[in-house]
């Protein structure tokens, strides 16, 4: 297959900016492609997570923020687990996840950045995640409502869903942890 | 034998049942389960796939809270068990995230706490031999495909659980119930995790159908699973499998727990039973089948 990319924006490379956020050296992999087969979400999506480290080290833009690997990803380490190199491409895609949010890419369908941001939020005023507070949020930001519609009278009556939240008394240090690492964001 | 235990937030909705199992079989075998006062998330994947910080801190304030209770922690959730085990691994091995962990909770933590998941707790710590002198009832050689998915066995570096592309805890349980462990190949595939949760539930319905499909053609009557997310998605996501492929499983998904505490006489009240989407109730015939041991 022929990879084509454009050029990256000047100053930092995008390859760069995921190095240092995640921690992974890039430059080890050899393209065996061993996390390619055994990636669980490769067959759904636009590229396997092979391709992704192959683009960035050719020096990829800002158009891989694009891709939907990044979104689909399920950090499942399937990849992880099977790379000889020892190439730990979660942390990979949670830096190009949260680059394609802070660059404002555009993002594929399921919102996972909103659902995620959506399940933090509840956190952050409970202390503990909020399965209807959530949902709301989610669907809210999706107008997906229809969707699995049909699992929520079940969920209900079998009490897989709680109907009032779960406070943790400990809400304040969850509210600091918060406030720090928005403080540390970027640093 | 006592633990500071961690329910995680899954004990209050989907997978309350898996928490109730626990909380019965422990108590029948005299393990002391003590709740974390106070606890609260550990994060998720939500936290880890948004912020390395939020994703570490999260959980170091529970293992704090435990090391003030000075017991070992005991979590049924996969994915707590997986945050909990990564952040006492970053502050061990990252001395940059341990400043910055310590910074976020004003307390130092240095990543000491013990973490086992409770099938660890049952088969290690409390041991399987023992476990075979309590049981009052069998699984009669009930063909049980042990299902693992990945949060427990993955990344081995951190988690430390068993062998991450063949693990056998939950079928020395298995067997040790007096059911049929099978030789199967989707022992550590992936569910879709969380997936399921978003517009992106097609996705979760394929891997779940995959498989399923796997464990019956391998001779599959019942999963035996230790975590929520693969729980409610191999449960809940059959119905939404055969309207999409005319394949009508009616695979039981029970937890392990769940499995143990049937052979032990627990009620299934107690063991949550009817909060499973597919009826375990072909499971529950073969172990009341002449099966009274004592
Ligand atoms: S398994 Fe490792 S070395 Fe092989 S292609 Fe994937 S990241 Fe590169
Ligand atoms: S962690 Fe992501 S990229 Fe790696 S195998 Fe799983 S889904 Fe694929």
């Amino acid at each position: 297959m022929t990879i084509r990319i454009k050029k990256g924006r000047t100053g930092q490379s995008l390859r760069d900016t995921v190095v240092q956020m995640s921690g992974v050296d890039l430059s080890a992999c050899y393209q065996c492609k061993k996390c390619s087969s055994g990636c669980t979400v490769s067959a759904h999506s636009q590229s396997p997570p092979s391709e992704i480290i192959r683009r960035l080290q050719l020096g990829a833009g800002d158009e891989l923020l694009r891709n939907d690997l990044i979104f689909t990803c399920v950090s499942c380490e399937t990849c992880y687990a099977r790379c000889p190199m020892g190439i730990d491409l979660v942390p990979v895609m949670d830096a190009l996840r949260a680059l394609a949010v802070q660059r404002k890419a555009a993002i594929p369908k399921g919102n996972v950045p909103l659902f995620n941001s959506a399940f933090l939020k509840t956190v952050h005023i409970f202390g503990r995640t909020y399965d209807l507070g959530l949902m709301a949020l989610y669907k809210i930001g999706t107008s997906s409502y229809s969707q699995d519609a049909d699992k929520i009278p079940l969920l209900i009556g079998k009490k897989k869903i709680a109907f009032l939240p779960s406070f943790s008394p400990n809400l304040k240090t969850v509210k600091r942890i918060f406030e720090i690492a928005r403080q540390n964001k970027g640093k | 034998m006592r633990y500071a235990y961690y329910p995680g937030c899954s004990s209050e909705s989907s997978a309350r049942d898996q928490h109730t199992s626990s909380i019965a079989v422990t108590r029948a075998l005299g393990i002391d389960l003590v709740e974390i006062p106070g606890w609260s998330c550990c994060g998720a994947t939500p936290a880890h796939q948004t912020d390395r910080l939020l994703a570490a801190s999260l959980p170091a304030a529970n293992l704090l809270w435990a090391r003030d209770m000075g017991l070992d922690v005991a979590v049924n959730c996969a994915a707590c068990y997986n945050r909990l085990k990564t952040a006492n691994y970053e502050v061990q091995h990252q001395p940059e995230m341990r400043k910055k962990v310590a910074a976020a909770l004003n307390r130092d933590y240095d990543g000491s706490v013990k973490v086992r998941h409770i099938v660890e707790v049952l088969l290690e710590d409390f041991g399987v031999k023992n476990l075979e002198t309590r049981l009052r009832h069998s699984l009669n050689g009930l063909k049980i495909a042990a299902y693992y998915g990945c949060l427990l066995v993955r990344p081995h570096e951190v988690t430390q659980f068993d062998d991450p592309e063949n693990p056998q805890s939950v079928d020395t349980l298995v067997t040790a119930l007096g059911g049929e462990s099978l030789d199967w190949p989707c022992k550590v595939s992936c569910c879709g995790n969380s997936l399921s949760l978003t517009t992106r539930s097609d996705m979760v319905v394929d891997f779940s159908d995959a498989i399923i499909g796997m464990a019956a053609s391998a001779g599959a009557e019942c999963i035996a699973v230790a975590c929520p997310l693969c729980q409610v998605n191999l449960d809940l996501r059959q119905s939404d499998i055969q309207k999409k492929t005319g394949r009508n499983y009616q695979m039981p998904v029970l937890y392990i727990t769940q499995l143990i505490g049937l052979c032990l006489g627990l009620s299934f009240a107690e063991l949550g039973l009817n909060k499973l989407v597919v009826s375990p109730s072909a499971v529950i015939k073969v172990v009341n089948e002449n099966s009274f041991k004592f």
